[in-house]
């Protein structure tokens, strides 16, 4: 069975290949769904397949880069991307990024930056979750309010409505953002993505996580745009981290070129079920993904309390995040399998 | 708009600066690729690896989007063989 066995070039190690395509699929799948890179739950998926932390986030960001361009191709053709939107938005999160990144170096040189980092990171997925689900309750009710009257909610309708407060901001330039649907003062995404990029500079994340739902929740972008343009936002910033890394030597090329074979079947996969996924179907799917997240955060919290439990909640941390990508993508794909034989079957009805 | 890109194609050429910039001040770490275990193409990266990391940075930055798109040109052809509508979106949904 030696050829299910690969010699990495750089890092010396030996590694079992299906492995890297199959951790390549699966986060693949869930990354074109959500549009976002998934370092969070790439990283474990690495280290149990034996590969030298030193070079997982290289590697990561690396195949995160070529995925996320598959998966912008694809929404840029269900016009899911947002050009415009996302040029203006890679300035603030390129500022806000080396901003963030060099207040950790400060940081870092006071001492314990990593425990209050972790904490930060616990309440703003926190924050992010109570957020997500706060929206699909308030839809609900305006649903059940609706129906109560005899009427329809507007399919355009939303439950938080804070990007109308934000496009109030009427300090020029504006800049018509067509695709997102929308007129908005170019300091808003400016500021916001450079709050974003910020605090993924802190975290040390790509920035997905945050900037996705910052696009549907203080944007006011539609759930399939905000998925597309943060897409190609990670696009941007993963070709930008694969260049850095790799000049730091961090990078392990072949590995990624593994992990991008299974992750572009899997980018077209997810990019798909969104498809036949409605916007709050993604948003559901969303808040329990960011709360697997915030789970493992808190794991990885646990020992630095209650000395002797490493072992067991490390254990506990990878089993639920490779738990919680198998279940996701498995569910994205039933659903894109069932829209797909729908949309088939319709087809054939009509000829 | 064209000012706006402009900004945007200077705040990209600037990036290596800004990265240089953020880099850890503390001695570096060096790894050294064992190119004895190798040969032809194999012994040509890790060469290109050893003796110049910016080189095989540029090499890591070009390959990357030219396997991304080439992947995803083929995974286009599989998946434009189920019959599916892959140009449009009906759903209108927030």
């Amino acid at each position: 069975m030696e050829f299910l066995y690969v010699l990495m070039p750089i890092s010396g190690v030996t590694i079992f290949w299906p492995g890297l395509i199959i951790l390549g699929l699966g986060v693949g799948i869930i990354g074109g769904f959500f549009g976002m890179g998934g370092a969070w739950m790439i990283t474990p998926g690495l280290n149990i397949l034996g590969f030298p932390m030193a070079f997982a986030i290289g590697t990561d960001i690396a195949h995160m880069a070529g995925k996320s361009l598959v998966s912008t191709m694809r929404h840029g053709k269900f016009g899911n991307v947002d050009y415009r939107l996302g040029v203006i938005m890679i300035v603030g999160t390129v500022v806000g990024f080396e901003v963030g990144a060099q207040m950790i170096m400060w940081l870092e040189r006071i001492g314990k930056v990593d425990l209050y980092v972790r904490w930060m990171y616990v309440c703003l997925l926190s924050l992010i979750a109570w957020t997500v689900f706060h929206d699909i309750n308030k839809r609900k009710q305006k649903d059940r309010e609706a129906k109560a009257a005899g009427k329809e909610v507007d399919k355009l309708a939303t439950g938080i409505e804070w990007h109308k407060t934000i496009h109030k901001l009427r300090i020029p330039p504006m800049v018509n953002l067509k695709v997102s649907g929308f007129i908005v003062s170019i300091w808003v995404p400016i500021l916001l993505s450079f709050l974003t990029g910020w605090l993924a500079g802190i975290l040390g994340i790509g920035g997905g996580l945050i900037r996705m739902p910052m696009l549907i929740y203080l944007m006011g972008c539609p759930t399939h745009i905000a998925v597309g343009t943060d897409l190609f936002e990670v696009m941007i910033s993963g070709l930008y981290g694969a260049g850095t890394y790799t000049y730091k030597g961090r990078t392990e090329l072949v590995a990624a070129m593994i992990m991008l074979v299974g992750a572009s079947i899997g980018a077209q996969v997810g990019t798909v079920a969104t498809k036949y996924i409605k916007g709050y179907g993604i948003r559901i799917a969303f808040g329990i993904a960011v709360m697997g997240c915030n789970i493992s955060v808190i794991m990885k919290l646990i020992p630095r309390y209650v000395e002797g439990t490493k072992a067991i909640t490390d254990m506990l941390s990878t089993i639920l995040i490779l738990g919680l990508v198998s279940l996701l993508s498995l569910y994205i794909f039933v659903r894109m399998v069932q829209g797909a034989r729908a949309e088939v079957a319709q087809k054939k009805g009509r000829a | 708009m064209n000012r706006l890109f402009t900004l945007a194609v200077m705040a990209l050429a600037m990036l290596p600066q800004i990265a240089f910039a953020a880099a850890d001040k503390s001695p570096p770490i060096v790894i050294v690729a064992d190119t004895r275990k190798f040969t032809g193409w194999e012994a040509w990266f890790t060469n290109l690896y050893n003796e110049s990391h910016i080189y095989f940075a540029l090499l890591t930055v070009a390959v990357i989007p030219i396997v991304g798109v080439l992947l995803g040109m083929m995974a286009d052809v599989v998946m434009s063989r189920i019959g599916i509508d892959l140009k449009s979106r009906d759903l209108a949904e927030h």
